[in-house]
């Protein structure tokens, strides 16, 4: 009792250090004042969750005899092909029902699945931590921004050039990162992400610089039309909202397509053996540093894709969209989503970009509610939203284990 | 089959290989004996291309391979099952095992090599859901030369295969690896076990601090005071 006593003024006094700055403390001249109310308020509220986590515990140590079950995933629960018939119905049918404000946070949610499952080929895959993911998002939105506005290539036509020419940022960042490992691979990918937005920054000749680029076009679409003078192509650029929202959506499509094609192929096999011991994977024949490239380089194709899209639904580039933070973000997506999980990443995405929508109320404390959320994801449930299957093994590894030998 | 000559290998400025020169014959098994630190491990290496010789050359069927990267080294029918095991703990034995065939293409084949290993290593095939990392020390042993097998070499280089194991399950590996060279595999097996390694190869190279200082039939390295002093552990 005495041991719990001291435990429960250890978690008080450090919710307090860690809240004091939303006390309400405030310094004027020469004076000091704090609302006492507010800080009991905020205490008490610590003590009543500390208090209901404990008693939670205890039941659980309690019950902890038998065995405990972490019970099916929601991707096992939901039957695969049903899951995925549903959610392409609502995906389609969504902009018929939504309003403007609503399309354009679902065409943010896309975007950052396409991000999410590009990284994911780097990350969770490939298992090379990478920090600096936003920048080739960066390379895809400024081949375009300066493709469209300078020499007039519509959309169509610079996807696929602002793909290759991020897969060829993917293999220039990547190539010098190969031999390193862990900790100095991200702080290398950090650098580079950042040498690519200072780059942007300060090419002023080129990217004019913080000004950003004005006047991209929206994507185009060309219609055979009767007119006097015979059949000829009409074209109109595709500004509206549900427009934007369905090239989204098959950008997304592609993406989950394209990734989950990789990860049970050979290549994504080769991956996920470099992840797990790099020299064993050598001894098996994998050409590692080749695949380590592939992988760049195909997470920075669909970055690339994501980028070009962006450009064109803004029709304006500046360098401060694409800041640390944006890769935080991203990574973030993808360790909450489930590292290797399609399924997981696609609803960790909606949940990153929606949910501070819904809390826009609550603009001042958005991050802190983040941090918290992520804080207690991890604690709770490390292997992400929905996981995938092989890295349910590796962190409940014991659990699978004891199952196995009781089948036995 | 495979010749080793005076290679020269670094790791940064430590110089550990000082003009090592090997050569094994098909069909054999040579042992490398020898204690800590004087090689053994990064000999097999730089055969295996993961480290690459600053002199000297390593021949395989007359051909230099030293500078090849490690996967063409796999391709050409060199496979190492590494110290220490190294199998993807959070892999299935099947998954573990098929990892090893990477490189080949030959679905047929890659079949039929997966039954021999399973009847080589029956406890595998029991196992074959579990994942890597839940096998005893034993059975990821067997795991991993199951896995350099499922390359279909010409020549297996096995690494310390005794480690840490109990002298029961030893035997039985050792069994195996005979039984592997029977089926017309060529070994070279490094060991510190030198009672062992003498035991089971038909001739044998003692290394001491980069350097061979003795070679020969591995009956006569056995009788041989100086290696029964050194690594027989006799007064």
């Amino acid at each position: 009792m005495r041991k719990e006593l001291v435990k429960f003024a250890v978690v008080m006094l450090w919710a307090f250090g860690l809240l004091f700055p939303m006390l309400g403390a405030q310094i004027g001249f020469e004076t000091f004042t704090f609302e006492w109310s507010r800080l009991v308020r905020v205490m008490g509220f610590v003590a009543v969750a500390y208090g209901a986590l404990a008693a939670q515990r205890a039941v659980s140590a309690h019950r902890k005899r038998g065995h405990r079950d972490p019970g099916p995933g929601l991707a096992e629960r939901v039957p695969p092909l049903w899951g995925w018939g549903i959610l392409a119905a609502v995906a389609l049918a969504f902009p018929w029902f939504a309003d403007n404000y609503a399309r354009d946070v679902a065409i943010n949610v896309l975007i950052y699945v396409a991000l999410g499952l590009g990284l994911n080929i780097v990350v969770g895959l490939a298992g090379l931590l990478d920090l600096g993911y936003i920048a080739f998002y960066a390379v895809g939105a400024y081949t375009y921004a300066l493709l469209n506005t300078h020499f007039g290539v519509p959309f169509w036509l610079a996807l696929p050039i602002g793909c290759v020419i991020s897969a060829g940022a993917g293999a220039f960042i990547g190539y010098p990162t190969l031999k390193m490992r862990g900790d100095y691979l991200a702080i290398v990918t950090l650098g580079f992400g950042e040498i690519i937005r200072i780059v942007l920054n300060n090419w002023d000749r080129v990217t004019e610089g913080p000004n950003g680029i004005l006047g991209i076009k929206a994507p185009g679409l060309y219609y055979p039309k009767l007119t006097e003078a015979g059949l000829t192509l009409g074209h109109v650029y595709l500004k509206n909202l549900t427009c934007l929202y369905y090239i989204a959506l098959v950008i997304a499509v592609v993406t989950i397509i394209g990734v989950y094609r990789l990860d049970h192929s050979r290549v994504g096999r080769a991956w996920v053996s470099i992840r797990e011991d790099e020299t064993a994977a050598e001894l098996t024949g994998i050409d590692t540093l080749r695949m380590k490239l592939l992988a760049y380089m195909l997470g920075a194709i669909f970055a690339g894709l994501a980028g070009a899209f962006y450009a064109a639904k803004v029709r304006y580039v500046n360098p401060s969209s694409f800041v640390f933070l944006e890769s935080a973000l991203v990574l973030c997506i993808v360790v909450l989503g489930g590292m290797g999980s399609i399924p997981g990443i696609i609803l960790a995405a909606a949940a990153i970009i929606v949910l501070p929508e819904v809390f826009r109320d609550l603009e001042l404390y958005r991050m802190l509610a983040f941090g918290g959320a992520m804080t207690l994801m991890m604690v709770y449930r490390p292997e992400g939203l929905i996981p995938a299957r092989r890295r349910r093994l590796e962190l409940h590894a014991r659990e699978a284990f004891a199952e196995e030998e009781g089948n036995a | 089959m495979l010749k080793v000559e005076e290679i020269h290998t670094y790791y940064d400025h430590i110089h550990a290989l000082k003009g090592v020169s090997l050569e094994i014959r098909e069909g054999e098994i040579v042992c490398l004996i020898g204690s800590n630190g004087a090689g053994k491990s990064t000999t097999l290496m730089t055969i295996s291309g993961v480290l690459h010789p600053a002199r000297g050359r390593v021949l395989f069927d007359g051909q230099d391979i030293a500078h090849r990267p490690a996967d063409r080294i796999v391709g050409l029918g060199i496979c190492q099952v590494p110290e220490g095991r190294r199998i993807l703990p959070r892999l299935s034995v099947a998954d573990n095992l098929e990892m090893g065939a990477f490189l080949r293409r030959d679905r047929e084949g890659i079949r039929q090599d997966l039954e021999k290993v399973y009847e080589l290593f029956p406890v595998l095939a029991e196992r074959r859901r579990q994942q890597g990392g839940t096998l005893s020390g034993g059975e990821q042993q067997m795991l991993a030369i199951g896995r350099a097998l499922m390359g279909r070499p010409r020549l297996l280089l096995l690494d310390e295969p005794s480690l840490g194991l109990a002298p029961i399950v030893v035997e039985k590996i050792f069994g195996i690896i005979q039984q592997i060279n029977r089926d017309g595999t060529t070994i070279l097996l490094v060991e510190q076990n030198a009672n062992l390694a003498l035991g089971v190869s038909d001739r044998a190279y003692v290394l001491e601090t980069g350097r061979v200082t003795l070679s020969g039939p591995s009956r006569e390295l056995a009788h041989d005071e100086r290696v029964r002093k050194a690594y027989l552990g006799e007064q």
